[in-house]
């Protein structure tokens, strides 16, 4: 089985507002799935629907070859993007009552329990109430009730709000380390720089319908606009650049190098290659800086959610 | 199943862990025991200082034998002195209250010519009774003046008690009567207290649920029907805990305090009412009082009245509760609930009104009946009606509308709940709940 989860065809309505349009989507075995998309745009529907809160109107959804059912709850793990723990409740019994509540039997939720409490080195938490501690805090206790129950199947909407970067960098060791051990992971955020750094696929939700999915690589691949950004040492810049204006399509350069030399971003034409700019420019001067621009998740976000308007 | 086992779990634990119930339980009898003492101390310690009533009669009607001295009232006859003085001695000196009996031609015109002065305005207790004795004595003098015999009269007096009987054999009177209608009146009234304090308790913990919102975490483990069932089915557990701490508390305080202090409980009970009728009532029953009062609680039909009490408070508690459980679902802070408390308390308010009005003149007339079908008020008054005895076909039917009602009540209400527990922002209205009923899965 290629895919763990295969959402086909999703249809949710809520009264006369429609919130998923015919989503379909595919999730890889031990895969990290960027779900991205605008606010409002049918993100937490369709994790709804995943999680089973709430069902589709019409669609399929499969889980490791299985029609998704109810037994499936203690296969997936899932951390909301608002989230919170009963505040009077002490921590210990509340990671004990969840984990119980995901299938775990008391005495093995308590095994596990005291491992990611010592790998968390919080394990002073544990008679503390919940708002005794800070917002960081608290939100470490919430990512280990997540994946305490070792599900098939993660979905971690934000998991980095709330965190100070040093464990927002330790969350997503921790959830490198999940897939790894394969666990399959979708996740959802709006700080592209981490959809950068994880995400093996993602799909991009926008006005209830999908627009977009795929390999992350294929996907740049796809929005790429063969441009590069050139560093040249020349005698004659004028010159130069008014002959690369016969073949390319030059823009003024948005970098900076360390010299003084002539820095431009030039695309190439239908008819011209890499190649053929790289032996243009090494004819006129020594070559200080070529480098292809290619799109970041941020900028493939915005160009297909602009398009899709 | 073992899921809601879970939940039920914790809201049981999660509600008597709290301070509150902690408090309330193990406090209130001992506050209520208490409180009772010492409003009887205090009535017995009023009437321990002895009122010093004068009286001038200037109609020469009256003697010392119309003016008895009881425990508490003591009469003197200034005739002597004249009205002025009297009055003068009575605003200078340390008596209740000087009664002026004026000399007229007739009866009629007197009757309504007698003046009482006070320092203070007088207690309507003191006042009827100086009024009851002096109709008395003008009725017997009116009778005097016709030539009737006043001996005969007093002769022919007969007093009346009449033995009412049911066909299932038990027997009554007015005594036992008042005694149904007290303990119905407790069980009701009980009965409504303990669905708003804990239906609130239920919608409180919604809400908490939803504002800390951890409410869609535990939904991606259980259904929200799940949920909601195990927090009302906790809270009921707790709610019948504390009903029977309470019943187990008030039962050991009351048993020390009466033979530690000396304090009658059933006096107690019982000292509200007018002296003249207890006499009446004790005459009539010719037996100690005490005695009489215990033995037809004993009498009462104890155990069907604590099942249906268990039954009705389970039944009428559900039914609310989930109301309280969508409420809370519905809103996202305590203060938007108001608008939605207001048709939950109606029928709960009314059931105990329609129960003190009807079931008291006639526990068995069609108003008192009817409510006591009507699901939202029949926990209310069918437990008002029980104590007079009530045919078991009508407990069935009324038991089976009541559960027919909740369960209907339950899934209309987990419709509600399943939405509005994930819903954020704007205060719903009733149109958008409706619109909620509609949403699928």
């Amino acid at each position: 089985m290629k895919n763990l989860l295969e959402i086909n065809n999703v249809v949710k309505n809520y009264g006369d507002f429609r919130a998923l349009n015919d989503v379909s989507i595919h999730v890889p075995k031990g895969s990290v799935y960027g779900l991205l998309g605008p606010n409002g745009a049918g993100k937490t529907s369709l994790i709804r629907i995943i999680n089973q809160i709430t069902m589709a109107d019409s669609g399929s959804i499969i889980l490791d070859g299985e029609t998704l059912s109810p037994k499936h709850t203690a296969d997936i793990g899932y951390l909301p993007e608002e989230r919170g723990l009963y505040k009077s409740m002490k921590v210990g019994e509340q990671a004990l009552y969840l984990a119980q509540l995901k299938g775990l039997s008391k005495a093995e939720a308590k095994k596990r329990l005291k491992y990611w409490f010592d790998k968390f080195d919080i394990s002073a938490w544990w008679g503390k109430k919940i708002e005794e501690l800070s917002k960081g805090m608290a939100q470490k206790v919430q990512f280990i009730v997540t994946v305490l129950h070792e599900p098939k199947l993660l979905i971690f909407d934000e998991p980095f709000s709330g965190f100070d970067p040093i464990n927002a960098q330790l969350i997503a060791q921790e959830i490198l380390q999940l897939r790894d051990k394969g666990a399959t992971i979708i996740f959802s955020t709006h700080r592209m720089e981490s959809v950068e750094e994880m995400c093996d696929e993602i799909a991009l939700i926008d006005k209830s319908n999908k627009i977009l999915d795929g390999k992350l690589n294929d996907i740049k691949r796809q929005f790429r606009t063969h441009t590069f950004q050139v560093g040249l040492n020349t005698l004659n810049p004028k010159e130069v650049e008014a002959s690369l204006k016969q073949n390319f399509d030059v823009l003024p350069a948005d970098f900076k190098l360390l010299g003084n030399e002539l820095t431009l971003n030039v695309k190439l034409g239908k008819t011209n290659s890499a190649n053929e700019l790289l032996s243009f420019l090494t004819s006129r001067g020594e070559v200080q800086h070529f480098v292809e621009l290619i799109p970041n998740a941020n900028d493939i976000f915005i160009q297909a959610i602009n398009r899709n308007n | 199943m073992s899921k809601l086992k879970l939940i039920i779990e914790r809201e049981f634990i999660a509600k008597v862990r709290n301070k509150s119930f902690l408090i309330m339980t193990f406090l209130s009898p001992i506050l209520m025991v208490g409180m009772g003492a010492l409003v009887f101390f205090l009535m017995k310690k009023n009437d321990e200082k002895v009122k010093e009533i004068v009286y001038v009669d200037n109609s020469g009607l009256f003697s010392k034998d119309d003016f008895i001295d009881s425990k508490t009232v003591h009469y003197q006859d200034f005739t002597a002195l004249g009205v002025d003085e009297t009055k003068k001695k009575v605003e200078e000196g340390d008596y209740y209250g000087a009664l002026i009996i004026p000399k007229q031609d007739s009866l009629e015109i007197l009757a309504n010519a007698i003046e009482f002065y006070s320092k203070d305005s007088p207690g309507m207790t003191v006042m009827n009774s100086l009024e009851t004795k002096i109709e008395r004595k003008l009725r017997n003098e009116k009778l005097n003046s016709f030539g009737i015999d006043l001996e005969k009269i007093n002769a022919s007096r007969i007093q009346s008690d009449i033995k009412m009987f049911n066909f299932s054999g038990e027997e009554s009177s007015k005594l036992i009567n008042g005694l149904k209608v007290g303990v119905g009146a407790i069980a009701g009234y009980l009965l409504m207290m303990f669905v708003m304090i804990y239906g609130t308790s239920v919608m409180r913990s919604v809400i908490e649920e939803k504002t800390s919102r951890i409410v869609e975490i535990i939904v991606s483990s259980v259904k929200p029907y799940q949920l909601m069932m195990g927090k009302i089915i906790g809270n009921a557990s707790a709610g019948l805990l504390q009903f029977l701490i309470w019943g187990i508390l008030i039962f050991i305080i009351s048993t020390v305090a009466s033979s530690v202090f000396g304090i009658d409980m059933v006096e107690m009970q019982t000292a509200k009412l007018p002296a003249e009728q207890l006499e009446a009532a004790k005459q009539a029953a010719g037996m100690d009082k005490m005695q009489l009062i215990i033995q037809e609680i004993l009498s009462l039909p104890l155990l069907k009245m604590f099942v249906l009490f268990i039954f009705y408070f389970l039944g009428g508690f559900m039914l609310y509760s989930s109301m309280f459980a969508a409420i809370g679902a519905a809103v996202d802070n305590e203060t938007d609930t108001q608008q939605f408390m207001l048709p939950i308390m109606m029928p709960l308010i009314l059931g105990v009104y329609v129960g003190f009005a009807t079931v008291m003149n006639d526990p068995h007339g069609s108003i008192a009946v009817l409510f006591s079908h009507i699901p939202f008020t029949s926990p209310i008054v069918m437990l008002m009606r029980v104590p007079f005895g009530v045919s078991w076909y009508e407990l069935a039917l009324s038991m089976t509308l009541l559960l027919i009602t909740f369960v209907l009540m339950v899934w209309l209400a987990a419709k509600i709940y399943r939405v509005g527990i994930l819903m954020y922002g704007k205060k719903p209205t009733y149109k958008d709940l409706y619109k909620w009923l509609k949403y699928k899965g």
